[in-house]
């Protein structure tokens, strides 16, 4: 579906607000991905 | 000192055979074959010039030359900031062991893409010519030109203590050892510059590159992505130097290599998951959504998906369930990825309204010349792993 645009502020406002969107998920999914990888790590930080 | 180090004495001594060229033609018959075949077309490029070992022309003058040897070589040799970083910047001295192979690893690699680059400009002895004869700073390519040239010898300085220690010349040694730390920072700095630049070089072409490719944050992608291409290249070197280098390593280097493939991991993991976001983020930002369902945003998605998401995930399990051979494989799949993201951005994505008839494919001489080159980089890589300290320690010397 191809969204239609009548000027370059109508643009800026639905791209910028889907990527502000997109990174917040992204700044919690990385957390969760992080928590993934380090699940199984022994408590004593070796690196 | 001897009595310290019996182990890395011994293995030092055993392998150190006599060189013998007839012998080493006799042992490596496919590697003589493909160098001939790469002197071949190297007599033919500089007495017919690029028409007679290229299909470049003027709406591609850069083919496999710059898409393989030189945007893939750099991305790949870039384990040695980052190795180098990890050990002597942020103090991981878990990485000790991985430090000269990725540092050797590294300038044969910026090394070969310069002698790569003689073949492909069109008057090779003028190469010199952006940094001492006519700077154009104003360029993309003389920042590239010059950070290259800059790094290379940043990186010839950092591993000749390591030919030095072979040489036995102490003096020099020990000065280049208490410049390691400039260096270093000298080594981060460049690869940063140049590594983004390259893919600035890119940001002039926009009406010409597919729009999933094309993006004003094309430098950054090429920088994150040579952090997980230079790591998971160390990886997958350390797991060849594994099988065919294995009688040269010491007790010290095949004592820490799961270790170190388990941190290169756990870094490539999630370096690439938020590499992975901030491309999906470019496509948000230029709203090419609806691409997305075209052939060549299958072709993205299979480059985002199966070489970036898939190792990502891969490693994380792998480090999750300390699986060594995972992770190797992990690397393999990165290190395509890599290769397959350059040449998607420097030949699929570029001229993509061409007509079909006017793009490129490369000439059987330009994929022979590519193939030699990484056949002298290999062959350089292990003559050095055999006769200097790169994979053991030299008993004479301590740990710096």
């Amino acid at each position: 579906m191809e969204t239609v645009f009548y000027s370059l502020q109508d643009f800026m406002l639905c791209t910028k607000t889907v990527t502000y969107v997109l990174m917040g998920l992204g700044l919690f999914g990385l957390l969760g991905y992080w928590l993934f990888l380090t699940g199984r790590d022994e408590s004593i930080r070796k690196f | 000192m001897n009595a310290q180090h019996p182990s890395t004495d011994n293995i030092h001594n055993k392998t150190t055979p006599a060189f013998s060229p007839g012998r080493l033609i006799r042992e490596n018959k496919l590697t003589a074959l493909l160098i001939a075949m790469g002197l071949f077309v190297t007599v033919i490029r500089f007495t017919q010039g690029l028409g007679g070992v290229s299909n470049l022309d003027d709406n591609y003058p850069w083919g496999i030359w710059i898409s393989f040897d030189l945007l893939c070589g750099v991305a790949l040799a870039a384990g040695g900031y980052t190795v180098t970083s990890a050990y002597y910047l942020f103090g991981l001295k878990d990485f000790h062991t991985a430090v000269r192979p990725a540092v050797t690893s590294a300038f044969l690699g910026y090394l070969f893409v310069v002698v790569a680059l003689h073949f492909d400009v069109g008057r090779p002895l003028r190469l010199v010519y952006p940094v001492f004869v006519s700077q154009g700073t104003t360029s993309v390519l003389f920042e590239v030109g010059l950070c290259v040239f800059l790094y290379l010898t940043v990186l010839a300085v950092e591993w000749s203590i390591s030919a030095f220690e072979w040489l036995g010349w102490k003096g020099i040694r020990t000065v280049i050892v208490r410049l390691t730390i400039p260096l270093t920072v000298m080594g981060v700095i460049l690869s940063t510059m140049h590594q983004s630049s390259l893919g600035a070089l890119y940001l002039i072409a926009p009406s010409k590159m597919h729009p999933l490719w094309y993006s004003p944050f094309i430098p950054v992608f090429f920088f994150i992505s040579s952090m997980f291409a230079g790591m998971s290249m160390v990886v997958f070197e350390g797991s060849l130097a594994h099988k065919g280098l294995h009688d040269q390593m010491d007790e010290a280097h095949l004592r820490d290599a799961d270790k170190i493939t388990l941190g290169f991991g756990k870094a490539c993991s999630i370096v690439m998951m938020g590499y992975l976001f901030i491309r999906i983020f470019a496509i948000a930002m230029d709203n090419n959504w609806n691409l997305l369902s075209t052939a060549y945003g299958k072709w993205l998605m299979l480059e985002l998906l199966g070489f970036v998401a898939l190792p990502s995930f891969l490693y994380a399990v792998g480090v999750r369930e300390k699986k060594i051979g995972l992770i190797r494989f992990a690397a393999v799949v990165t290190v395509l990825g890599v290769v397959l993201n350059r040449f998607n951005v420097s030949l699929v994505a570029f001229n993509y309204n061409l007509p079909s008839a006017e793009k490129y494919f490369p000439h059987w001489m330009e994929i022979a010349l590519s193939v030699f080159i990484v056949t002298l980089m290999v062959t350089a890589y292990r003559f050095i792993c055999t006769f200097m300290p790169v994979l053991r320690e030299h008993p004479d010397y301590k740990a710096h």
